[in-house]
């Protein structure tokens, strides 16, 4: 067993200890065995910070935004929008209204396709992915392309899981109108060299659009410093509620796109003959918003930022290399996904045994992991394979917990192998 | 192959088998065995035809009329998908399709792989059940 007390030896490190306490479902047991929760990639358990703001919210706060002349609505109203102001200090945004909220990495993705896309994207014209992508960071994409007579194309990804970037360079000189990309891969772990790809790209006048899902549980991110054009990240994966996204937009982009859905809240006045639209971030925020899980999002951000996104990152970097180590020790065990810079994924296969039968053992044994192509079908194809066994960690998983994936791989071979 | 026996009968022999472990990993490690000892499909049926949609492992099923009865042959590229695909074929092959269409497969829940069956779970179970059923409707209508 490895001990986490020896972390906490040493000042301004982060223990999980401290920490793993506040998550009510993590002291859960299934099968009548502790649960091991490594699933965190598809959706991160919660704190009981926010599970109490949402019932705090709706035990005494609830109105709605931004109508009422009344005590309660003006209240809910200003908690609203301090959330805002929230959300964009955590992005490093430039200011509040460069940031929408939205229902999750997805929606604010298809916001920007539906939107941003048709202004820029024409006939004939690309939209560049990467291989890597999650189905929501291609989709859209093609939609959009499907719409203005354009077309996607992908950046290849080399035999580690990193975008072979002479490729990415070669291919940003063909026609390419927007660059959409992942921070972080749900389905290897790759970061992507976002910053030096979307210098390049606006070299060329292109605009890039992030998806930012998997990064923000793990890493400070700052907006300004990428100087990406749009943003994207879901609540849910980073300790807040589901239903809750932000998406962050260059403020002179918000100008330039038309509304999204019609609707209350996003008008300025309406007549049958006409109708004005609101400011950003309203103008596309059509109807009443998700106001309990914003208020409680924004509880998650102030967890994250309690504890200090490098000192999450550094703390994770570790529980990654050694859970790597842990399981490259077993036999037949082969990594999905073996970049330089990775966070907090681990894809595998164990010999031939099928990820379904590998993930119904584990289950049995109390790990939850995801299993199967997790979302990204051009990547399963791309390394040949059907999908993968991925164990994804977050700030309160354990070295102990790694131990316990280990042992439990390596009680799969036995049953499998 | 044929086995004797009605669904109720031959349900009851696979819940007497696995009563003999006591503890979840017997279970699936019998489970497996049974999929290991369940004939290959011919590659030849291994199509889009034959293919029955659940996310995850790939399942086909083939089924057929003889004498009035349902005969179904299949496979999974997944080992426990494999055995759940065994039981079903051991318990529903060679029914008369009424029989089939009736059935609602209770012995899983006894052996405690319910939640196989569960449309949550994306195993294609679930799909291949309904499949089984569809075709053996289609069948009992006819007779
Ligand atoms: C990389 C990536 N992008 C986008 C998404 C979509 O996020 P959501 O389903 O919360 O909209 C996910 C979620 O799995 C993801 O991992």
């Amino acid at each position: 067993m490895h001990a986490t007390g020896a972390i906490q030896d040493i000042p301004g490190k982060f223990d999980p200890a401290q920490v793993r306490d506040q998550f009510p479902a993590l002291r859960r047991e299934v099968y009548g065995k502790p649960l091991v929760y490594l699933d965190n990639a598809a959706s991160s358990q919660k704190p009981q910070a926010v599970i109490d703001r949402l019932i705090r919210y709706y035990s005494s706060e609830h109105s709605n935004v931004h109508r009422g002349v009344h005590f309660l609505s003006r209240e809910a109203t200003d908690a609203y929008e301090a959330a805002r102001k929230r959300a964009a200090d955590f992005l490093h945004a430039p200011s509040e209204s460069a940031v929408l909220y939205t229902r999750g990495a997805t929606e604010g993705i298809n916001l920007v396709a539906s939107s941003f896309g048709p202004l820029h994207v024409g006939q004939g014209d690309v939209v560049l992915v990467s291989h890597m992508e999650h189905h929501s960071n291609i989709v859209p994409w093609q939609m959009l392309c499907e719409a203005q007579g354009a077309r996607v194309r992908a950046i290849p990804v080399s035999d580690t899981g990193e975008i072979i970037y002479e490729e990415f360079e070669r291919l940003l000189g063909e026609r390419v109108r927007l660059l959409a990309i992942g921070h972080v891969s749900n389905a290897l772990g790759t970061i992507n060299p976002l910053q030096s790809m979307i210098r390049q790209a606006h070299e060329l006048g292109i605009p890039v659009v992030v998806d930012g899902a998997q990064a923000a549980p793990h890493m400070k991110i700052d907006v300004q410093a990428l100087d990406c054009d749009f943003y994207a990240l879901s609540s849910h994966k980073m300790f807040g509620p589901t239903g809750v996204g932000i998406l962050y937009a260059k403020p002179e982009h918000l100008k330039a796109m038309g509304p999204w859905q019609g609707g209350g809240d996003m008008i300025e006045t309406v007549t049958f003959e006409q109708t004005t639209y609101n400011e950003p971030p309203h103008k596309f925020e059509a109807g009443t918003p998700n106001i309990a899980d914003v208020l409680a999002f924004a509880e998650a951000i102030d967890f994250l930022e309690g504890i200090g996104q490098d000192r999450i990152a550094a703390y994770e970097r570790d529980l990654l290399d050694y859970a790597t180590e842990r399981l490259l020790q077993i036999e037949g065990v082969r990594l999905v996904g073996t970049a330089t810079e990775k966070a907090s994924v681990l894809s595998f296969l164990i010999g031939d045994i099928h990820p379904y039968d590998a993930g119904t053992i584990l289950d049995r044994l109390g790990i939850a992991v995801r299993t199967g192509h997790h979302c990204a079908q051009p990547l399963m194809r791309r390394f040949g394979i059907p999908g993968t066994v991925r164990a994804s960690f977050a700030l309160y998983n354990t070295f102990d917990e790694a131990d316990a994936l280990a042992a439990g791989v390596r009680r799969v071979r036995e049953m499998l192998g | 192959m044929a086995a004797q026996g009605t669904i109720r009968e031959r349900a009851r022999d696979i819940v007497e088998e696995f009563g003999l472990f006591d503890d979840w990993m017997g279970k699936y490690e019998y489970l497996i065995e049974i999929g290991q000892g369940l004939p290959p499909l011919d590659p030849l049926y291994k199509t889009e035809a034959y293919r029955i949609h659940g996310c995850q492992a790939q399942v086909w099923v083939r089924p057929e009329m003889k004498n009035g009865l349902v005969f179904y042959e299949g496979d999974s590229d997944a080992l426990i998908t494999k055995g759940l695909v065994a039981l079903l074929i051991r318990v529903l092959s060679g029914q008369p399709p009424q029989d089939v269409v009736e059935t609602s497969l209770e012995f899983l829940d006894e052996i405690g792989m319910q939640d196989h069956l569960s449309a949550t779970r994306r195993n294609g179970l679930a799909s291949m059940v309904r499949q089984l059923k569809r075709f053996a409707q289609v069948h009992s209508n006819k007779t």
